[in-house]
């Protein structure tokens, strides 16, 4: 079958089928869903980084009060404080994994929160150390979801240029080596170029690793973007002393020798308008949304949209929608266990009132440790290139084990009763639905190992 | 010596996956002869780009102080010294001991064949593909070795943690786990299981893997702090039994800023590693062990402005075991003075990693020069023999 189908809609390109909310009806309706009021962000808050960023400035008036009252009791409360900073920051943390998985369950337009979720992966960022280290809900609320429907290079510049990504890739001290700071400091060697953003922007998230860019180019970005730096207190700003003096030469472009934002913009935008940037994320969508192995037409199709439109990314979506090849009915990537639990949660319709007065302990019981164990930390991937997509990395023994565990004890854990298993086959599977899932539903010993089995079956864990 | 054989080999070598649940007598034991060498090795992926000239510091080179700057002093500042030349870092002192032993050494300037665009990513696959290029390589060098080798089963060769490890994927049969993973199920749910995943061979396979390794005793009850000590001993556990190989990664290397603090951490975690590896085998396993550690490049020979170091080229192999000719620094030294650097940047590789892993291989399980050459690790020279094994 190579037509639109609306449960394969809800499966492969959302967070699985609902028993209460109905499946879009059209492409049509999918991409609409992307542009609307955004609903599940105002039903489910998470705080964005901006106001996120008030922890961070706290923590640092705590600090110098410690500092210059060394051995008094002020010193101690200040080290209280911390402390019980640092705890919110955890606890809210917990509250937004909730959240984050109540948008996936409760929402009508499941592909936004996917394409929200494939950028985030896109540009990850996780705060290096303190409270920072809970901020990246927030710099997802604040610089991925607010500009999915935009242009490439506008959310290429908004995620690069985030407090978050800045001190994620250690560009907040990057300094230019003939920069009025560098100079003043002389031999000092505590400052200098750091390459490591500049490096992942041209490797990760514009060109990728097979892009025509050299050893050369990457220290000449890094230059360019000297200056780049946030403060706790404005955020992201452009601070000249650090800049490298002259114009820097990326792929051939020499840019201006004005050291400011501007021409981190200008820079950025060119790569995210250069043609390798667009085979990369043709590539990258083709994978994510249909298989390990995606039809080369697709790619293709999907880089040609881009390229037309600038990197405008409604038509780049609706090029990947309207591509007969992802209306294989054949379910083909494996969900990954972040998107097995919410899918879970989806299927099982658990409410709002399920995650209302937890413990922190209760969600990291639930969803974090579990997901740490699964290979999967939330919102933690090894490296800035976020999660594997092959779906070997995902099926292997121990990640299959903790996912049986999950699926048996987890849905007793937020609803109660739970659903018939033989009802809940139709809801979580719909015509997906096999003849062993049913049996294996009206055989099982418990009702959490039936729910359990349905939610290992591999017509729930492939999309 | 036989033991016993796990189910998903039982299948495979039956024709049996993915046919019907009568025909899976699931913890039906099934005997086999062990694998044909009783030597032991242990592979550690250190991702992130080790800066070996801060884990073992070339002191004596006059060139090295000025580089550094404030990083990585020699024994006036505390680094260990360990033969007038090259010193160790602080953080390994626990290491000292194996060392002292003579069960403890490095190779210095070493590399993969990978150069230039010193991505983590694309350096991990080469050095765990350990090949020239990727172009067309989807299996592991580790895999490749198994491959080659008769009579291996899932059983002898161990991927641990809680990510897969591209260093043994491949045709040959090898176990994955972690410890943290456990399956308590009644037997009915078992075999309702098995018939719900019948139709998918992947998660099949998968599954009932992880009901073998279930049911596999580390055999000591002993709680230890961290995901890396515990999956040392659970490689200690099968090493002193069935297994012959074991692989698993550590991370943290990536030290772009505040190297000092974080390259403590992921060296302590190192020491510990390699302690409990040691503590844990039963009889005489350490004494013929082989580990080797290594990461997918080096770092920038000169500090940078954040306390940190880049991602560079020529970096360190770190070995360990009662099998390995210890208490010395191989390789050859390129010198870090004016020209010596690569590129004027990096360590000077002098010798190709897979080389030494090679000659390790060699000495453990007695395979053919030409195979390691051509199968094990395509278009490699091996060289001489470097002598790493006693």
């Amino acid at each position: 079958m190579r037509d639109f189908d609306p449960q394969l809609a809800e499966i492969r390109f959302g967070y699985g089928l609902s028993p209460e909310y109905a499946a879009p009806t059209d492409i049509n309706t999918m991409l609409s869903g992307l542009t609307g009021p955004d609903l599940m962000a105002e039903t489910y808050p998470i705080q964005d980084f901006t106001a996120f960023r008030a922890r961070m400035v706290e923590i640092r008036e705590q600090r110098d009060i410690r500092k210059k009252n060394r051995g008094t009791s002020l010193a101690a409360a200040a080290r209280k404080r911390r402390n019980e900073i640092n705890k919110e920051a955890r606890v809210d943390m917990a509250v937004w994994v909730g959240k984050t998985m109540l948008r996936r369950a409760h929402t009508e337009t499941a592909f936004r929160e996917r394409i929200v979720s494939f950028w985030a992966d896109h540009f990850t960022a996780v705060g290096k150390r303190g409270v920072v280290r809970r901020g990246t809900s927030p710099y997802i609320e604040e610089a991925i979801r607010p500009f999915i429907t935009g242009s490439f290079d506008e959310l290429l510049v908004e995620a690069v240029t985030h407090p978050l990504m800045v001190d994620y890739l250690d560009q907040r001290l990057s300094t230019g080596p003939n920069s009025v700071r560098a100079e003043r400091a002389g031999n000092n060697r505590k400052i200098g170029l750091n390459e490591n953003l500049a490096r992942e922007v041209l490797e990760l998230h514009t060109l990728g690793v097979d892009g025509p860019y050299t050893q050369t180019d990457v220290t000449e970005l890094a230059e360019l973007l000297t200056g780049l730096t946030f403060d706790e207190r404005n955020g992201m700003k452009f601070q000249k002393n650090l800049a490298e003096p002259g114009s820097e030469t990326v792929l051939g472009v020499t840019y201006s020798e004005a050291a400011n934002l501007k021409t981190v913009r200008t820079a950025l935008e060119d790569l995210a308008h250069h043609p390798a940037t667009a085979r990369h994320i043709a590539t990258k969508l083709a994978i994510h949304f249909g298989s390990d192995r995606p039809d080369p037409d697709l790619i293709d199709t999907i880089e040609r949209a881009f390229v037309e439109n600038r990197g405008a990314l409604l038509p780049v979506y609706e090029a990947l929608l309207t591509h007969p090849s992802v209306w294989d009915a054949e379910l083909s990537n494996v969900k990954p266990p972040v998107d097995f639990m919410s899918s879970a949660l989806r299927a099982l319709a658990v409410p709002p009132a399920a995650f209302e007065g937890r413990t922190e302990q209760f969600m990291r019981g639930l969803f974090q440790r579990p997901l740490f164990n699964m290979g999967q930390r939330w919102e933690t991937p090894n490296g800035p290139d976020g999660w594997p997509e092959e779906d070997l990395e995902w099926i292997t023994p121990q990640g299959i084990a903790l996912r049986v565990s999950w699926a048996m004890s987890a849905p007793g854990r937020l609803i109660d009763p739970l659903p018939d298993p033989r009802d809940f086959v139709d809801h979580a599977l719909g015509r997906f639905a096999t003849k062993p899932v049913r049996f294996a539903a009206a055989a099982a010993e418990t009702r959490p190992e039936a729910i359990g089995l349905v939610l290992m079956s591999p017509a729930f864990q492939r999309r | 010596m036989t033991h016993s054989v796990s189910r998903r080999d039982f299948l495979a070598r039956t024709g049996l996956i993915g046919c019907s649940l009568a025909a899976s007598p699931l913890l039906t034991p099934v005997s086999f002869a062990a694998a044909p060498w009783d030597t032991r090795f242990v592979v550690i992926i250190l991702r992130g780009g080790m800066d070996g000239l801060d884990v073992v510091r070339p002191y004596g080179d006059p060139a090295f102080r000025a580089l550094r700057g404030t990083m990585s002093p020699g024994p006036e500042g505390g680094a260990l010294d360990l033969d007038g030349y090259f010193a160790l870092h602080p953080t390994l002192a626990p290491l000292m001991p194996m060392w002292e032993a003579e069960q403890l050494s490095f190779v210095h300037a070493v590399s993969t064949p990978y150069r230039d665009k010193r991505s983590h990513f694309d350096g991990q696959d080469l050095l765990e593909a350990g090949t020239e290029s990727m172009a067309g390589v989807r299996d592991g060098w580790l895999n490749r070795m198994l491959q080659v080798v008769p009579g291996v089963t899932s059983q002898t060769a161990f991927a641990l943690g809680r990510n897969d490890m591209r260093l043994v994927q491949g045709a040959a049969e090898v176990a994955n786990w972690t410890p943290q993973a456990e399956l308590d199920l009644s037997p009915q749910a078992v075999r309702l299981l098995e018939l719900v995943t019948e139709s998918d061979p992947a998660f099949h396979a998968a599954l009932s893997e992880a009901q073998i390794l279930s049911s596999v005793e580390a055999n000591d009850d002993e709680r230890l702090k961290g995901e890396h000590m515990e999956i040392a001993k659970f490689a200690a556990a099968r090493l002193s039994e069935d297994a012959r190989i074991a692989a698993f990664s550590l991370n943290g290397w990536d030290t772009h800023a505040g190297q000092e603090r974080y390259i403590e951490t992921a060296l302590a975690r190192l020491a510990d590693t390699l302690i409990t590896l040691r503590g844990k085998m039963r009889g005489n396993t350490w004494s013929k062990t082989a580990v080797i550690a290594m990461t997918e490049f080096g770092r920038t020979a000169r500090q940078n402005g954040t306390r940190g170091t880049d991602h560079g080229t020529g970096g360190l192999m770190i070995l360990a075991g009662g099998a390995i000719k210890g208490g010395r620094v191989f390789g050859q030294w390129p010198g870090l003075g004016e020209g010596d650097l690569y590129l004027d940047r990096d360590l000077m590789p002098t010798r190709d990693v897979r080389a030494h892993a090679a000659w390790v291989m060699r000495g453990l399980t007695g395979l053919d020069r030409g195979v390691l050459e051509s199968a094990v690790f395509p278009g490699l020279e091996m060289g001489d023999d470097p002598g790493l094994l006693l």
